[in-house]
């Protein structure tokens, strides 16, 4: 039976959609504007502006996922206790809320964190000072967390949900208590759902630049900036794509690792849903 | 074997069915891809260029001149007709990149005031490429519940008073224009020891100002979500109209005037229609939708005659002529200063 | 005990899902402001429904939004589980090498699958529907495989085996017992495909060609110079239908039991 050659059409789109485009943005990010090679787009990493505006991609990047996993897991472990049989809906639930832009979801958090948005008159109505949280870091990381969470929810609760409740009980059976049941069973089956969550809110956030702009007020240079800046401002192509490069091997180093640690645990790579 | 090769002759009719339909569209004969700034042009006068010309506009948008001239030198798309503004309309006429335009065969092109024409000659020497359309200034629009005092100089911006109550433009050039022009130079200056010093003043601002915004400036300051904020003359005047307690200044040490013109780009394959277009774009009655859908200040004589005194006398549309002799034109800087600008402002975000 | 754990996490729950749609619910009440601002209620209108119906370049970037959206899912959805398929009797380096190819537009910044795509297309072809389209393709590809290979991994291959053995044709075979058995998974990637093409922006952004528009391009140029407030009807409308989806989904997966997923 040859039915590899089902695999045809992808094979040829990978080739020619994933792959080439991919060596195009390599090529640009080794070459100077007249064509020759050169590491100096790579080496650019070592530019204090460039460092910097990494780091704080890095650290912001960190802690949403942080406060997205403390959300979700929680989250994800009542969910499976109490939508069990119903995971399409719970799916649906948080999947697809993303069916409105997410420009148009960020510009309501703006409606709502602004200085004379509804937070404020709400924290005023019950007598607590204004915030100032609009244009500031923490608006950042709150459209971050918002924009993200359902990557985080969604695998912790497939890994939950998958976990065979004979195993729970056979170890309460034999003694063990609640809190040990948690953390020789639940939480090491859960595992890999929480690694694909990390994965799937810190990769897209660690290049993220609208909502930067957006909430924080194009006031805190991010990666994604700094980037998408070189390909539209300044139009220094080979910069941006040197720039690219690198954020890619960070990513691909990153997974590497991520992956390694993972395979220990159980033999299958990352399930996302 | 054979049924796997017909599901994958299914996938690429599908494919090619795609991508014929969009390429239909693209070899029609008589069409003019014009590229303008976001929400910059009242729809419906495309809508009747078409109606009375039988050429076909395809309308595109940008945000930044500096997005405008990426897109088009990426050379994906053959651009008919292009506005923009007075700085990079330069550059482009530098590297060779604008048509000239033939005067003599545009009906309408003596709608325009030599006064502004004046203007633009700084960065099209002879009107010989760009027809202007739109001109303003740069200034302060300010909350007067908020701010008591008079708004008579840019010095006020770096009041602590006003702290995480400013709004800066969050273009490269009209950022540095604060800082050069407080301190009493040019805003065409090429001097790097100047720039660096206009740099560290914007620096030791950082930390009064709210946000870096372009035009979403205008909707912050209506809400009352900032006190100062630096912006165009159009973006004040709609400002104004909506809330009660705004006011704009044009501060003593003098701004920025600044123009967006149409002209058209060497990549034009259609330049009898894109010239056909910029003259359309000068009729009076067309202008004159134009100018009452944007509200900037309008070049166009016909236009500014027809208007009522209210309207001409309104100093932040048409500012008067004590205020226009404090005004400059930004010019090309050119490669290497541009540069420096680029690596000033990146590390004034990055701080 | 039990039972005061079930009311606490209960209200975690609804807590959670009250913030998650506070944001989307302000949208549906600024779409019923007549003011055009967004921080002062001029009173009640329904006339941004009828502008929006009305403005042809909304309905324009409605409708490419959803074509486009729609061909590249289903799209995805065919060649990923072709591949799926093809997976199983691949060696296992072609097998990772799928895996891996597959995974780049998933963990790749979609800045730069989208200037990817935009210096592919700028050097060889030329923008347009085509161009976006394909990088739709594209981003949802990872998604379909992720959900269609497991459960072609997970089926008794046997059971197809023993059909082929009873005289089905292997086409016969694959409709009637290979299909049925991944189809959830088809569906649950299409879906998955069709939201991250409906929610991209930045991709579309740099693929795009000259005078077309999503919702999300024509958004983000609006967003400089004040929203459309035709824009939160058309947020409204959207609201509605997911609303509307839950309910369904809901009803099913209580009625049904199982649907998608496992």
């Amino acid at each position: 039976m040859k039915r590899s050659y089902l695999s045809g059409p992808y094979l040829v789109w990978a080739a020619a959609f994933i792959l080439l485009p991919l060596a195009m943005v390599i090529y640009y990010g080794c070459t100077d504007e007249s064509g020759h090679f050169t590491l100096a787009n790579i080496a650019a990493m070592k530019d204090w502006v460039h460092y910097r505006a990494f780091t704080s991609s890095l650290i912001l990047a960190f802690l949403a996922t942080l406060i997205c996993l403390l959300i979700a897991y929680p989250l994800a472990w009542f969910l499976s206790q109490h939508f069990r049989n119903s995971s399409s809906f719970v799916v649906m639930l948080f999947i697809l809320p993303m069916w409105i832009n997410f420009l148009l979801r960020v510009l309501a958090l703006q409606v709502i964190l602004s200085k004379s948005g509804m937070l404020n008159a709400l924290l005023r109505f019950l007598g607590f000072p204004a915030l100032r949280l609009m244009y500031t870091k923490a608006a950042i990381l709150i459209g971050m967390v918002y924009d993200y969470i359902p990557f985080m929810i969604l695998p912790i609760y497939n890994a939950l949900t998958k976990i065979d409740e004979s195993v729970v009980e056979a170890a309460m059976d034999l003694g063990a208590d609640k809190k040990t049941v948690f953390r020789r069973i639940i939480f090491p089956l859960s595992l890999p759902g929480v690694i694909s969550g990390i994965i799937m809110v810190f990769i897209p956030n660690i290049s993220e630049f609208a909502v930067a702009d957006i909430l924080g007020g194009s006031k805190i240079l991010l990666f994604g900036n700094v980037i998408e800046q070189e390909f539209n401002v300044s139009s220094n192509w080979n910069l941006g794509s040197g720039l690219s490069v690198v954020l890619m091997l960070f990513v691909f180093a990153s997974m590497a690792i991520m992956n390694r640690k993972d395979s220990k645990e159980e033999g299958g790579g990352v399930p996302l849903w | 074997m054979k049924r796997t090769g017909m599901i994958l002759l299914a996938v690429f009719a599908a494919v090619c069915i795609c991508s014929c339909t969009s390429s239909e569209k693209q070899n029609n004969e008589k069409s003019l891809i014009v590229f303008n700034y976001g929400d910059y042009i009242d729809r419906d006068v495309l809508e009747q260029f078409e109606e009375e010309t039988g050429i076909k506009v395809e309308y595109e948008e940008y945000i930044t001149p500096e997005d405008m001239y990426t897109k088009y030198k990426s050379g994906v798309i053959s651009y008919d007709v292009i506005c923009t503004s007075d700085y990079m309309i330069e550059k482009m006429i530098k590297e060779g990149e604008v048509k000239a335009l033939d005067w003599d065969k545009m009906k309408y092109g003596d709608n325009l005031d030599p006064v502004y024409m004046d203007f633009c000659g700084h960065f099209d020497p002879g009107n010989r490429h760009a027809s202007p359309y739109m001109f303003g200034t740069v200034g302060i629009l300010y909350n007067t519940d908020e701010v008591e005092e008079e708004v008579k100089s840019w010095g006020i911006l770096w009041d602590q008073k006003y702290k995480k109550d400013i709004i800066m433009e969050n273009s490269m050039r009209d950022a540095f224009l604060v800082p050069l022009k407080w301190e009493g130079h040019s805003l065409n200056t090429k001097d790097h020891k100047i720039l660096k010093k206009a740099q560290q003043l914007l620096i030791n601002q950082k930390p009064l100002v709210a946000a870096y915004l372009v035009d979403e400036s205008r909707d912050t300051m209506i809400a009352g979500d900032a006190s100062l904020a630096v912006v165009y003359s159009g973006d004040a005047t709609e400002a104004m109209e909506a809330s009660d307690n705004l006011d704009y200044a044009v501060p003593e040490e003098g701004t920025n005037i600044w123009f967006d013109c149409w002209f058209i780009p060497e990549s034009s394959k259609h330049a009898d229609e894109a010239r056909q277009f910029i003259d359309f774009m000068n009729r009076e009655d067309i202008a004159s939708r134009n100018f009452n859908y944007i509200w900037y200040g309008t070049p166009n004589k016909a236009v500014y005659d027809s208007l009522d005194e209210e309207t001409r006398q309104d100093p932040t549309i048409f500012p008067n002529e004590e205020v226009l002799k404090r005004c400059e034109v930004y010019t090309y800087l050119g490669e290497e200063t541009e540069r420096y600008y680029s690596r000033l402002w990146k590390e004034l975000k990055a701080y | 005990m039990v039972k005061k754990r079930g009311i606490f996490g209960r209200i975690y729950i609804l807590i959670i899902c009250l913030l998650m749609y506070a944001p989307l619910f302000l949208l549906v009440v600024c779409s019923f402001n007549a003011s055009k601002q967004r921080s002062i209620w001029g009173g009640f209108t329904l006339h941004w429904y009828t502008d929006m119906f009305r403005d042809e370049e909304v309905i324009r970037a409605v409708t490419t939004s959803l074509t486009l959206t729609t061909a590249a899912a289903l799209t995805a959805a065919v060649i990923g589980t072709l591949v799926s398929l093809g997976m199983t009797t691949m060696k296992r380096r072609s097998k990772a090498l799928v895996t891996i190819t597959s995974n780049i537009p998933l963990l790749n910044a979609d800045i730069v699958t989208g200037i990817s795509i935009m210096l592919l297309f700028a050097h060889f072809l030329s923008l347009g529907y085509t161009s976006v389209y394909i990088a739709h393709v594209t981003l949802g590809l990872p998604y379909v495989i992720l959900n269609v290979s497991p459960r072609i991994m997970g089926m008794d291959k046997n059971i197809y085996e023993a059909a082929l053995d009873l005289g089905a044709g292997p086409l016969y075979a694959f409709r009637k017992v290979v299909l049925p058995e991944i189809f959830p998974g088809i569906a649950a990637g299409f879906f998955y495909a069709f939201t991250i093409s409906m929610d991209d922006f930045v991709v579309t952004y740099f693929s795009k060609g000259p005078g077309m528009n999503t919702i999300s391009t024509m958004l983000y140029q609006q967003l400089r110079r004040g929203i459309n407030p035709e824009m939160y009807a058309l947020s409204t409308l959207l609201f509605l239908a997911i609303i509307l989806l839950l309910g369904i989904a809901n009803r099913v997966s209580m009625s049904g039991k199982e649907v998608t997923g496992t």
